[in-house]
């Protein structure tokens, strides 16, 4: 009988291996340079990365972002308050109310003033929104890092809901600017509450088949596990923030442990932790986050408060003199800003501390002496947004 | 094929503990000053909320070790304050009127300073769930501080960004390159007296949306109106 092709393949490899150990000679290799990028399928955004290889083994890669940098630190200077909300929108696209709530929230510490509860839960529901909005994408591009195709075409139909959801509430799709310092810019529409219940029902149905199609599959299986490992002090050492340091066994979620007036005591949930830190465990961690935040999105909308949605406060508002840092558990991980005002209509000086750029910062240590392909899925499992590093 | 749960460990279900107090915070800063001493220069608890501290330029890198050893282990970032006024004001001025002058005058804020620019910078203890934030002047005439990288090896990014955005040297960085802008730009984009050209050639049309300030506050109409609609 005819060998098939992969018992072939099996014999040519037993045979070369035999070669290698009669002539006892060391396959010679060249190190060359591989740039990859700066645009590339795996990379959310335009990023390069310089690897330099002995083989197909990296010996020392760095990413080479500020491709997209926008300079808003500086531009947060030359704007007023409610006006740097249309900004920082744009930092992690994908998940943009999120970004708009620690400022804000920042802006309220400094005025020592502070959202009703109705503003208060349905912020939470909104920022539970984009972050399924944003990790929904990840689950379906996860695929095509390893040349599945069909994933991503159920997550952006899925995630289609999702934006309806959050275009219906705040009039914009992808950069809703509805957060005012205060509360909210407008109250929910009708009937929004009935079709939020039923997209979070479609929303969990695709966890589940995203879990079916990928994760249950063997190729991803064997692509992701054990590699690119990030044991907890490294990931501590380099501030990884959200589903990438829970992966590597650090239980920590701003949500419930550091919580910033937003209502996420008020839904029963659950923080996920994996112990093996390897690319698996960050894609596994927010595949059930994912479900987790529809979890909390169908408690919170059983109990919205009655009330206005937004306090007393001036028509021009000036912030007192100080300092906050306010941080939030973003999509992507920690996001928080520091804000100096000054007495002025705008900050003095905003620092913005991005999950990404944290998250980002440790490829250079994981990436060493890992093989090409796996270049690719563990950049996908770290999961950055470029316009969340360059800023 | 392994089932899916083989290794996954949901975390405890424990309560969550209660938010930290400002005892808690008053015991940072005592075991801070027991380390580093006189070094700690000084501090201010925001009450429920915060802590800042400042410590001595010195002590800079010290301060890092000090507080890694006490607990504080998740990096989470570092950057620097100009604290010169701008002296081509926020913007909003329409640049071919000539305006009123600018008063220059320093001043710092939380915790004080003596000099123009401040390194800060922050971390956080993830058993304790309390985050700090470390201050220190940076010298006028040579603007160099010590590296964290050996603490973090996470503030390597960040001291890189620092050092093209401020001019910020940092002592002991392995590779101190410019992240985001190219290698021969000239000026440090985040210091104040860097002109944002665009609010230099013309008003920003965004600028109609703000009302000057009325001379005497009116609270009683305005806070009525409620905010912006």
């Amino acid at each position: 009988m005819a060998p098939t092709l992969s018992d072939r393949q099996q014999l040519s490899y037993i045979a070369s291996q035999a070669a290698d150990a009669r002539l006892n000679v060391e396959l010679e290799t060249e190190g060359m340079t591989l740039n990859i990028g700066p645009q590339h399928p795996a990379t959310h955004g335009t990023l390069r990365i310089i690897a330099r290889l002995d083989g197909e083994q990296v010996v020392w890669a760095e990413p080479s972002a500020g491709y997209m940098h926008r300079g808003y630190e500086k531009l947060t200077e030359v704007r007023t308050f409610p006006q740097v909300t249309t900004l920082i929108n744009r930092i992690d696209w994908l998940g943009s109310f999120a970004n708009e709530v620690p400022f804000i929230l920042a802006a309220e510490q400094l005025m020592e003033i502070e959202a009703p509860p109705r503003a208060q839960v349905i912020r939470t529901i909104l920022f539970e929104l984009s972050r399924i909005a944003n990790v929904s994408l990840f689950l379906g591009d996860l695929g095509v890092q390893m040349g599945a195709i069909t994933p991503v075409f159920l997550a952006f139909r899925d995630r289609e809901y999702v934006l309806n959801l959050i275009e219906g509430a705040t009039g914009g799709r992808f950069h809703p600017n509805f957060d005012r310092i205060g509360g909210l810019k407008d109250d929910l529409p009708k009937g929004w509450i009935d079709e939020t219940k039923q997209v979070m029902k479609k929303l969990i149905a695709f966890c589940d088949e995203i879990e079916d199609l990928l994760f249950g599959n063997e190729i991803f299986q064997s692509r992701m596990r054990g590699i690119g490992v990030i044991p907890a002090d490294i990931a501590k050492e380099y501030g990884l923030s959200g589903a990438n340091l829970r992966a590597s066994g650090v239980d920590y979620d701003l949500r419930r442990d550091n919580p910033v007036g937003l209502a996420w005591d008020k839904a029963d949930w659950k923080v996920w932790t994996h112990p093996d830190g390897d690319s698996w465990a960050r894609c596994w961690i927010r595949l059930q986050e994912t479900r987790e935040s529809c979890k909390i999105v169908q408690q919170l909308v059983e109990q919205i408060p009655a009330g206005p949605i937004m306090t007393k406060v001036p028509r021009i508002i000036k912030v007192p003199e100080g300092e906050a840092y306010v941080s939030t558990e973003n999509p992507l991980g920690e996001m928080g800003y520091y804000v100096v005002s000054k007495g002025d209509l705008g900050p003095f000086r905003v620092k913005i501390r991005s999950a990404s750029f944290n998250n980002i910062s440790v490829t250079p240590w994981v990436l060493k002496g890992v093989y090409v392909p796996d270049i690719i899925t563990i950049l996908a499992s770290l999961y950055f947004i470029l316009g969340d590093i360059d800023r | 094929m392994a089932p899916l749960s083989d290794t996954e460990t949901p975390s405890t279900d424990e309560a969550p503990q209660a938010l930290p107090g400002d005892g808690l915070r008053e015991g940072i800063v005592d075991d801070l000053r027991n380390r580093i001493g006189a070094s700690l220069i000084d501090s201010h608890i925001v009450p429920n909320t915060d802590l800042t501290v400042r410590v001595a330029t010195d002590a800079w890198a010290e301060t890092a070790a000090a507080l890694k050893t006490a607990g504080f282990t998740w990096f989470s970032f570092l950057s620097a304050i100009d604290w010169m006024p701008s002296p081509y004001g926020n913007g909003e001025n329409d640049p071919t009127v000539e305006r009123a002058p600018i008063d220059m005058t320093i001043t710092q804020g939380t915790c004080g300073g003596e000099t123009r620019m401040q390194v800060f910078a922050r971390l956080t203890d993830l058993d304790r769930h309390v985050g700090i934030t470390i201050k220190a002047d940076v010298p006028d005439d040579a603007p160099v501080v010590d590296s964290w990288t050996r603490s973090f090896a996470g503030a390597n990014w960040h001291e890189r960004e620092c050092h093209e955005m401020f001019g910020i040297g940092f002592n002991g960085h392995p590779d101190l390159r410019n992240m985001y802008l190219p290698g021969d730009f000239e000026g440090h984009p985040l210091k104040k007296d860097f002109p944002l050209l665009a609010r230099m050639v013309k008003p920003w049309p965004g600028i109609v949306d703000v009302e000057p300030m009325p001379e005497q506050p009116e609270p009683a109409q305005d806070a009525a109106e409620g905010g912006e609609s």
